[in-house]
């Protein structure tokens, strides 16, 4: 039983989680991007259609990743270039996303691709309760490991990362040192916009291996909260999105067990753990235990500088 | 040589007052590809969409049936949008609004029209306000992001109805449909002409009116400005800087509220699933181009009418899904955005070295 419930926490919260390193590598940069929803719709559906044509799973995550790294690149220029405003750029992002692959989206409906497969590691998918759903899940979910980690090491282990991070923070004072301020803003937003992308095709190529339209259904307003509760940082992103997962897992639980709890009410139960987490990560974040980047959501302009 | 950006002074207003429509115009032309590439002649679409919406008595009234929840509800983003509040979640406040004053008309038997109307008016009012509040007192008390909580409580609203006329409201004679019984006279508003046009819309205008004199004329007006241009010296002058963000919040929401009694009682007779096709969402728009202003938002509201029933008939000659509108409003952000930039900045091409 935990067991199973385990596996479908994994499963579950994979989506977000890529979703919520994406925005957490916006916002280093000092970048916040409400677009994320619309990302997703954007990647699920380009990572379909790529599948769909190709025949290779492979190929519908590359035509994820590249397409909302072109999509991001919109708020990338109106929020770096051109200074515009973030929130709003973000939210039209959204609306953009939702109506395009709606657009684009209808002849995809109905179709079938076969979608990604368990592939069990050796030894390790044997060990007890976390064996099954740490080791014998799919290549994506593997992949998900991977980059909480790469983004770990690349924040905390490299000079680019170093010089991303003081983007959010300080970038008057990057720029003072060189850093190519702007050039840097843009591939930090089009980069993470690239990986919600990929969360994005994790829900038409792995969970459910068909495209339906709006299938993110919240999960991108998820994360941008979580980016919050993780404090900026991938491995608590993880347990955020994991803890997700885990609701959104007991909820589909109660609901094959035949509750009398309408669905609907239990529907509504990871929107309101996400607030409830909200506000208690804010209120630590108060107390100065977080580390929101300084400068977040503020337009860099040269000629600002004091 | 080199393209420099400047800074401009005084930013002319002319080019201030152009801007939304030139960003309306190059989104109409853009979201022209996106018509070709799905196979639709865009001036036939655009054509379609201005002789639905305007070419008839029928369609114009069908534009002003729309434009009331969008007015309703644009002027509640827009009045948080003054103090530098994000309410993302008029959407919702739609909802829980129709949901409270549904729930006045169902159950609490009064017959007297003019007493029924009025308390399912306030009731929307106090429960879109209430929804709001809970945002704003989140803000206000521990900072936390009201876009998120605002936004999210969206879908807790939306399901909640869901659940109300799935489950325990729903009509036993309404052959297992989503929707609850149909209101009794005593709680329908007055329509008008033979159409669907009601009496809804001239609240709104009547709203519309009180907020541009309550924002222009009064002490409060005042203060929701300054706290929002400039929160330290608002907190310097006195001003209550948490109380107001809660009180700017929840007005905001029970504005958006009001939008869902007037549909409830003057268009749809019932509340039933899917009240609002995303009105909540377009009213952010509208009160972006609208830039704060309440006439500015009546306008946008109607041009944002005309775009809904438009869409509507895209649908139905085209078959093509609703929700390209929300493709044709993000890219009119897009663009609103982007020619902001050369509101604020010219572009010189400078000659010299990199640090002329």
């Amino acid at each position: 039983m935990l067991e199973i419930l385990l596996d479908a926490t994994v499963r579950a919260g994979t989506p977000i989680l890529f979703a919520t390193l994406g925005a957490i590598i916006n916002e280093r940069a000092g970048i916040i991007n409400l677009g994320i929803e619309g990302l997703m719709l954007i990647g699920a559906l380009a990572g379909f259609a790529g599948t769909h044509a190709s025949g290779s799973l492979l190929v519908g995550v590359l035509a994820a990743f590249i397409v909302t790294f072109l999509a991001g690149s919109i708020h990338a220029v109106i929020t770096v270039q051109l200074r515009g405003n973030q929130i709003v750029s973000g939210l039209a992002m959204t609306m953009f996303g939702i109506g395009i692959t709606a657009l684009f989206g209808k002849g995809m409906v109905g179709q079938t691709i076969a979608g990604f497969e368990r592939v069990a590691i050796p030894l390790l998918s044997d060990l007890p309760v976390v064996g099954k759903a740490v080791f014998n899940q799919n290549l994506l979910i593997y992949f998900s490991f991977l980059l909480v980690f790469i983004i770990w090491f690349f924040f905390y282990r490299t000079r680019w990362g170093l010089a991303v991070r003081t983007l959010g923070e300080n970038p008057a004072a990057a720029d003072t040192c060189g850093v190519p301020v702007n050039l840097y803003k843009f591939l930090a937003v089009t980069v993470g916009s690239g990986i919600v992308g990929i969360g994005g095709a994790y829900l038409s190529l792995a969970s459910t291996p068909m495209w339906i339209e709006n299938m993110s259904a919240g999960r991108g307003w998820i994360a941008v909260a979580l980016v919050i509760f993780a404090g900026w940082s991938s491995p608590k992103a993880m347990l955020g999105a994991y803890l997700f997962g885990g609701i959104t897992a007991m909820q589909l639980r109660f609901q094959a067990m035949g509750t009398t709890v309408s669905a609907h009410i239990l529907q509504m139960l990871p929107y309101f753990f996400t607030i409830v987490v909200l506000v208690v990560s804010t209120m630590r974040l108060q107390k100065g235990a977080s580390q929101q980047p300084e400068s977040l959501g503020l337009p860099y302009d040269r000629e600002d500088r004091k | 040589m080199k393209l420099v950006t400047e800074r401009r002074e005084i930013s002319s207003p002319l080019l201030r007052f152009l801007t939304p429509i030139g960003s309306i115009a190059v989104a109409l032309f853009v979201a022209g590809f996106l018509l070709l590439a799905s196979g639709v002649d865009p001036l036939a679409a655009y054509k379609d969409i201005i002789v639905e919406s305007l070419g008839s008595m029928y369609g114009l009234s069908e534009t002003l049936v729309k434009t009331t929840p969008l007015i309703f509800a644009g002027l509640g983003v827009s009045l948080a949008f003054r103090m530098q509040i994000w309410n993302i979640g008029a959407e919702g406040q739609i909802y829980i609004g129709a949901m409270a004053a549904s729930g006045v008309a169902l159950f609490s038997g009064i017959d007297n029209h003019w007493l029924m109307l009025l308390l399912m008016f306030t009731a929307a009012f106090i429960a879109g306000g209430s929804w709001a509040g809970v945002a704003g007192f989140l803000r206000a008390r521990w900072q936390v992001n009201e876009v998120i909580v605002t936004l999210l409580m969206n879908y807790i609203a939306i399901l909640f109805v869901d659940y109300l006329v799935y489950g325990p409201w729903k009509d036993p004679k309404g052959f297992n449909f989503p929707l609850t019984a149909q209101f009794t006279d005593s709680a329908r508003l007055a329509e008008y002409f033979d159409t669907r046009l009601h009496s809804g819309f001239f609240l709104a205008l009547f709203v519309a009116l009180v907020l541009y004199l309550f924002m222009e004329r009064t002490v409060w007006g005042y203060q929701i400005k300054v706290i929002g241009s400039n929160p330290k010296a608002a907190q310097y002058a006195g001003m209550k800087t948490g109380t107001t963000i809660f009180m700017v919040l929840f007005l905001s929401g029970a504005i958006a509220g009001v939008a869902g009694f007037s549909e409830v009682a003057g268009l749809q007779h019932r509340l039933q699933h899917g009240i609002s096709p995303g009105y909540g969402y377009t009213a952010i728009i509208i009160a972006w181009l609208a830039k704060r202003s309440a006439i500015g938002v009546v306008i946008v509201s109607f041009l944002m009418g005309v775009l809904l029933v438009g869409g509507d008939s895209l649908q139905i000659y085209w078959q093509l899904p609703i929700a390209l509108v929300y493709a044709f409003q993000g890219l009119i952000l897009f663009f609103l955005l982007a020619s902001d930039f050369f509101v604020q900045y010219r572009i010189k091409l400078v000659k010299g070295g990199k640090y002329a």
